[in-house]
């Protein structure tokens, strides 16, 4: 029989959670272990309907790309539902009415907001497109049979048992690792099970060398899972219960958090997407990556210099100033590698640069580059201890995270998929490439609109608690510095509704080209592309 | 170029590539982070701080459940307009038993580090049932269902024993009476001597209004009240060069 032991094996963890809200020993665990029952048993019916009784058929293509489809679809499903959630909250600082006590308080929502994007969207996207690319560059099966089925699953479930965990109020307040020890020990298995697969593809590729995505590939996952693991050791107060307290306190604990924080940025948000970009970029200009010495380079430079980091993020409070130094000279430094990335990519279209004009997947990926480029340019600015006095705890954080998160993170993601879609699915073509403009133009009028008004906002916010009169008064009370952000966070919540309109737009696209349907529309630069430059054409 | 010869090396080996990696990106954690286990000024005592109550614990468990550390920092930075808005400076030694630290990140809100005793606890209770009301500018949720909720944290003394085990030196008398603190502390008819020897400082007596009742208010208020008000800055020697 298929998926037998599969079976057996959901309908035994669907007991444990069944136990576990029995014996719960506070109400929101108990609340948790029902939502893991009713996941559980939903999937146990799922597999035992889908079972077979014959042997299954041999799987003979070469790759295998079942997980790698699904996770093109969540990390689409994931995407607006992220970006809603954000825009949501956005609304809930502009309008407090907007929260419904206890469950849709901006408190617990924030972290639904940032898990979603982060670990949701961008997670799917960086295994969906790892097991795309890893696949493709060592000439090879994925490793461990349906250990990817696993992989993938697994971590839905990850974000299923994070995201209610939130709104029930299951948190450790980590910021970007806000789940529960005993959601953390799963994750951490499914995190071992994802290295496992990738590493086993690249062990058995049939190609002499490694390609440069999978190094960054790779060093994601291993570092992640570094991190991961210590960021999280903590000591339950019971074992069927909620709550646990971590093993560091106060200014140990800070650093441990922020060497955590900053190279989830560091490792998941930059390392893991410039994998893509190594492979994605090359692939739709037709073009060979720009230079491999420099890559190497800036490999090696930014993997070592990112973990100094992360020290920028506790500038002036109790951390000692000499680690506070390094964390922003190291900060500083690692302006260089981030660039020599940048370069790398941006320098791979050359030759190609007229395919900026008539294919809007490149000039998605050229904005998502150059995004990168602003982004990483900005970080060690704002690493700086002066600016940093003023800019820390103000909106100018948030501006600078999401110039880089909608403007690299996104873009390069959308970019990615539009390449993978059609071709995971056997399309000639994509449903509408008049629809990939529209989605570029919105996404980028999105951005472009709440950096700028997270900088006006985040730096007047800082000058206003500063502030002083003549008689050497504090001039502003703190509620009136909330007062004045007011029209600012209007403005950020439309500037996420512009983003997110891109992304529904896309979801329609791909949707239809997954179902097989094709726009009948002209070809972008059509008239334009053709030889007769400056004709006219008869009207 | 010789040292790119080498590194076909790495490109042919994924062992080598994984091993490597995993080097290298340790090596700047280990330098940071270890030594503040260690150095004077992350790890010194200072006179007044204690571990928190029974209650306040139960607060600051629910301070982390509603997400108010994404909004208040508790870490006051050594400027003229930090310390004239909020207090002094906080101290490294002011979260040496918060597992996890609270500072935050952001502030939507005020920084909260010593908001301790700086309103009444009907203020308190105001503000959290409609902060409207009280500030008339303010963005915050309204939290008025921890008035309701029954503070129902389970076995408390299994709390403190977990602290233990991360290092804040709760004593055995204090886990044997931590059940019997918990309500006592909110209850202004309770014999308190216990908690004012087990826990110098903590504020007494009913704080949501309702004394007939232990609720999450309660609890969520008393750690509130507690906020900064342990070290006593009047009497407190700076040493040189701590910062």
């Amino acid at each position: 029989m298929t998926n037998g032991p599969y079976i057996v094996g959901l309908g035994v963890f669907a007991l444990v959670a069944l136990l576990g809200a029995a014996f719960a020993a506070d109400q929101p665990f108990a609340q948790h272990m029902w939502i893991l029952f009713f996941v559980l048993v939903g999937a146990t019916f799922v597999l035992m309907r889908q079972a077979r009784f014959s042997p299954a058929a041999a799987d003979a293509s070469a790759y295998m790309d079942g997980p790698v489809r699904y996770g093109a679809i969540a990390t689409i499903f994931w995407g607006v539902v992220g970006l809603s959630v954000g825009v949501a909250v956005a609304l809930q600082l502009a309008f407090p009415d907007l929260n419904v006590e206890p469950w849709f308080n901006f408190g617990r929502m924030r972290p639904l907001h940032t898990s979603a994007v982060i670990f949701a969207f961008g997670g799917n996207a960086l295994i969906a497109t790892s097991f795309y690319v890893v696949q493709r560059t060592s000439r090879a099966r994925l490793f461990g049979g349906d250990l990817a089925w696993f992989v993938f699953w697994g971590y839905q479930l990850f974000i299923v048992m994070a995201a209610t965990g939130y709104l029930l109020g299951i948190t450790q307040s980590r910021e970007y690792a806000e789940p529960e020890w005993y959601v953390d020990i799963w994750l951490t298995i499914v995190w071992v099970a994802y290295l496992a697969v990738f590493l086993g593809t690249i062990l058995k590729r049939r190609e002499p060398h490694i390609y440069v995505a999978n190094w960054f590939y790779l060093a994601f996952i291993v570092t992640i899972a570094m991190l991961h693991v210590v960021n999280n050791l903590a000591v339950p107060a019971s074992f069927v219960g909620s709550q646990s307290y971590s093993l560091f306190a106060g200014v140990q604990d800070a650093l441990t958090q922020w060497w955590y924080g900053h190279n989830a940025v560091g490792f998941f948000l930059t390392a893991g997407f410039l994998g893509m970009m190594y492979y994605f970029v090359p692939k739709q200009a037709g073009r060979p990556v720009y230079s491999y010495r420099l890559s190497i380079i800036h490999f090696w430079a930014l993997i070592f210099l990112y973990i100094w980091a992360g020290p920028h993020h506790l500038h002036y409070t109790a951390l000692p100033d000499w680690a506070q130094t390094l964390g922003m000279v190291f900060s500083v430094m690692l302006w260089m590698p981030s660039w020599g990335g940048m370069i790398n990519g941006l320098m791979t279209l050359s030759g190609a640069w007229d395919k900026i004009r008539t294919d809007p997947i490149i000039r998605m990926m050229v904005a998502a580059i150059a995004f990168y480029g602003m982004a990483t340019f900005e970080g060690p600015v704002m690493s700086i201890k002066a600016v940093n006095s003023l800019s820390h705890y103000t909106d100018w954080t948030i501006g600078h995270v999401h110039s880089g998160a909608l403007g690299w993170n996104g873009l390069i993601t959308f970019a990615a998929l539009y390449f993978m879609v059609p071709r995971l699915w056997g399309r000639a073509r994509l449903y509408s490439e008049r629809l990939v403009v529209w989605h570029f133009w919105l996404a980028m009028v999105g951005i472009v609109l709440y950096a700028a008004v997270m900088w006006v906002s985040g730096i007047m916010q800082g000058l206003m608690w500063r502030e002083y009169d003549e008689q050497g008064f504090l001039v502003y009370s703190f509620a009136e510095t909330v007062e004045a952000m007011f029209p600012y966070y209007l403005a950020r919540a439309l500037g996420g509704l512009l983003y997110l309109s891109g992304a529904v737009i896309m979801a329609y696209n791909l949707t239809m080209t997954i179902l097989g349907r094709q726009r009948d529309e002209e070809p972008i630069g059509g008239r334009a592309a053709s030889p007769l430059t400056g004709a006219v054409p008869a009207a | 170029m010789a040292l790119l010869e080498k590194h076909r090396k790495i490109e042919r080996n994924a062992t080598l590539l994984l091993v490597g990696s995993l080097f290298v990106v340790s090596i700047g954690g280990i330098v940071e982070i270890a030594p503040l286990f260690y150095l004077e000024n992350t790890i010194e005592k200072v006179e007044g701080m204690r571990p928190y109550s029974p209650l306040e614990l139960a607060g600051r468990g629910i301070y982390i459940r509603e997400g108010c550390y994404t909004c208040h920092s508790q870490m006051i930075r050594p400027f003229r307009d930090e310390v004239e808005r909020y207090g002094h400076y906080s101290l490294a030694a002011e979260s040496m038993y918060d597992h996890p630290f609270q500072w935050g990140s952001k502030r939507t809100g005020p920084d909260l580090a010593r908001v301790g005793d700086r309103y009444s606890n009907e203020w308190h209770v105001q503000h959290l049932i409609e902060p409207r009301s009280v500030v008339p500018e303010s963005v915050m949720p309204s939290y008025g269902f921890l008035k309701d909720k029954p503070l129902a944290i389970g076995n408390i003394g299994a709390h403190l024993v977990a602290n233990r085990r991360v290092g804040v030196p709760y004593t055995d008398e204090m886990i044997e009476n931590a059940g019997a603190d918990l309500g006592a502390q909110a209850d202004p008819d309770a014999d308190t001597s216990g908690i004012e020897a087990r826990y110098p400082g903590a504020r007494l007596g009913d704080f949501d209004g309702n004394p007939a009742r232990l609720t999450e208010m309660d609890a969520l208020v008393a750690y509130l009240q507690v906020l900064g008000t342990l070290v006593d800055f009047t009497t407190y020697d700076e040493p040189e060069g701590s910062r």
